[in-house]
């Protein structure tokens, strides 16, 4: 628009700032309350105390839980990322017959609320015997993971010139020396930044997990256990804001990352 | 010689590549979602996918009103929580594609972060603040607002409605985003020099224009409200149980696995429909013919 008013573009200024701020505050109010010294969350504030984390960093159960999490997360960011790669890798390259059909389905997690992708991912541990346990809950996260993975891989596969891949294959180079030499290398800040937001997703997930889970439950699962206990509420939150934090400075990495991949 | 070599080795490798993506799409995501459906059409007798077939877990949901009860509540609060998600997202795409400038980075990355930290812990910020002692209430009672803490903020459908609100906010802003970025901003110049209103630019052109971004941010939002289950359970109350609720309960509680699975085969035409009639929209206002 040609020249928009001032008017105009300072109430849009104020909404987003308004946006912004109402996106925030509700999360911002769990490392608040993690300070506090009270069991409820509540204003006015009592007073500053670091027990809650105390209380956290001596309750074994949390420890045992975070050690899931991370495997898990771990195990299932790698697996996802590694196939979303070879997916890409083929949808935008030598494109055989099966490589859109695949592409595509690889996105269809989109499509399915968590709870069915649960369900299903349940019904088919059980009929391989498996019944819900860790490997379990990382086949649901390989498939929550695998749309943005392959969605990122992808956009960065996709601007890389296929000349470049022409060229290398009449100078002799066979696919996989092409693929080692020259496409990994360009893509690799956004296979690294798959693997951040993989990672992300798998730890901070819950809506599957909790179908999935046999005796070794993941942080959500342990944070969703005590929910119903006010007592260890403070606690909850003060982990909460561990979390949060975690998951902060793990999207920096991917953005940081991502923006690597843009320049 | 040396083609017909590189093409068979070309064809190894290939085979290779393709393993893992065929293995997780047809051998996983493809193959549960068969197993869900065929386990929908099976009596709840212990056995998982071997036995007799039948209709009666759909027969059993038609039949039974609560099930439509609650299923047309879920779409009532998916499609609130969609239009209100869409419609605060607008502005905020239209600030970034057309007005940040070298603010736009900043303002992407803040509005997009929250989508990767735990929806849990948002949807349980929400049961904090609106709790009978929670932080709403009390800024009310010291601000002399209130005399005594209400209860009716929590456990009802509006709660749920904006708590959902709240967790997708930032979905919904991407997909518009790139819609409007996409168009020409010659258009919009010669559109207002030819003396149209800034009203009739909007109107007639971006709207139009963003219409694809709008309905598919539209189903990003729409598809995870619509199975959620964990803010109607945290914030909800009974009076807000949602189809996720009842896919869960029948796979935990109640132990009735293919009366669950017939929920979310029921459940996904629903999705299938909706998806159907965006694309029906986005076919006739949405298309850049």
């Amino acid at each position: 628009m040609g020249k928009p008013g001032m008017t105009g573009n300072r109430a849009l200024l104020g909404y987003v700032v308004a946006y912004i701020f109402f996106l925030y505050l509700p999360v911002a109010l769990i490392p608040l309350f993690s300070f506090n010294d009270s069991i409820q969350a509540a204003f006015p504030l009592k007073g500053f105390t670091l027990d809650w984390y105390r209380t956290l960093a001596e309750t074994p159960a949390i420890r045992a839980a975070l050690m899931n999490s991370v495997s898990i997360a771990i195990t299932a960011a790698a697996i996802a990322t590694f196939c979303a790669t070879a997916i890409a890798y083929l949808d935008v390259f030598p494109r055989p017959r099966l490589s859109r059909p695949v592409a595509m389905l690889a996105r269809l997690p989109i499509l399915i609320p968590g709870v069915i992708v649960g369900i299903a991912m349940l019904i088919l541990v059980n009929l391989a015997g498996l019944g819900p346990s860790r490997p379990a809950i990382v086949m649901g996260h390989i498939l929550i993971c695998l749309p943005a993975a392959v969605s990122v891989i992808r956009a960065r596969m996709v601007a890389i010139p296929r000349s470049l891949a022409e060229v290398e294959s009449d100078l002799g180079a066979s696919d996989l020396t092409v693929f080692r030499r020259a496409i990994l290398p360009l893509a690799w800040s956004a296979v690294a930044s798959a693997f951040t937001l993989s990672f992300l997703t798998s730890f901070d997930e819950f809506i599957v997990a909790y179908f999935l889970a046999g005796t070794d439950i993941t942080l959500p699962l342990y944070i969703w256990s005590q929910l119903r206990f006010p007592k260890s509420l403070p606690v909850v939150m003060a982990l909460g804001s561990l979390i949060l934090l975690t998951s902060i400075l793990l999207a920096v990495v991917a953005e940081l990352l991502r923006r690597r991949t843009r320049l | 010689m040396r083609l017909r070599l590189s093409a068979n080795d070309g064809a190894g490798f290939r085979f290779v590549m393709s393993v893992p993506g065929i293995a997780a799409t047809f051998g996983l995501a493809l193959f549960a979602l068969a197993l869900v459906l065929l386990l929908a059409f099976r009596r709840n007798d212990g056995g998982l996918v071997i036995g007799p077939l039948t209709l009666s877990n759909f027969t059993g949901i038609f039949s039974d009103p609560l099930y439509a009860i609650i299923m047309l509540r879920s779409l009532w609060i998916a499609g609130l929580v969609t239009l209100a998600t869409v419609v605060t997202a607008y502005p905020i795409a239209w600030y970034l594609a057309f007005q940040a400038g070298r603010w736009r980075g900043l303002v992407l990355f803040l509005v997009t972060l929250p989508f990767w930290t735990s929806y849990l812990l948002r949807v349980f910020a929400w049961k904090i603040v609106l709790a009978y002692n929670g932080v709403l209430n009390s800024a009310l009672m010291s601000l002399g607002i209130w005399d005594k803490p209400s209860s009716a903020l929590l456990n009802n459908p509006a709660a749920v409605v904006v708590t959902l609100a709240h967790a997708y906010a930032p979905f919904a802003i991407l997909p518009i985003f790139v819609a409007l970025q996409t168009i020409p901003r010659s258009l919009l110049e010669v559109s207002s020099d030819l003396g149209a209103s800034r009203a009739q630019v909007f109107a007639r052109i971006v709207l139009p224009l963003s219409m694809p971004g709008v309905l598919a941010g539209a189903l990003v939002v729409f598809v995870p409200t619509l199975g959620d289950y964990v803010t109607p359970a945290l914030v909800g109350g009974p009076g807000s149980i949602m189809i996720g609720n009842q896919i869960q309960a029948q796979f935990g509680k109640a132990n009735d696995w293919p009366f669950g699975a017939a929920l979310a085969v029921s459940t996904m035409l629903v999705i299938l429909a909706a998806v159907l009639l965006i694309r029906q929209a986005d076919r006739r206002w949405g298309s850049r013919a």
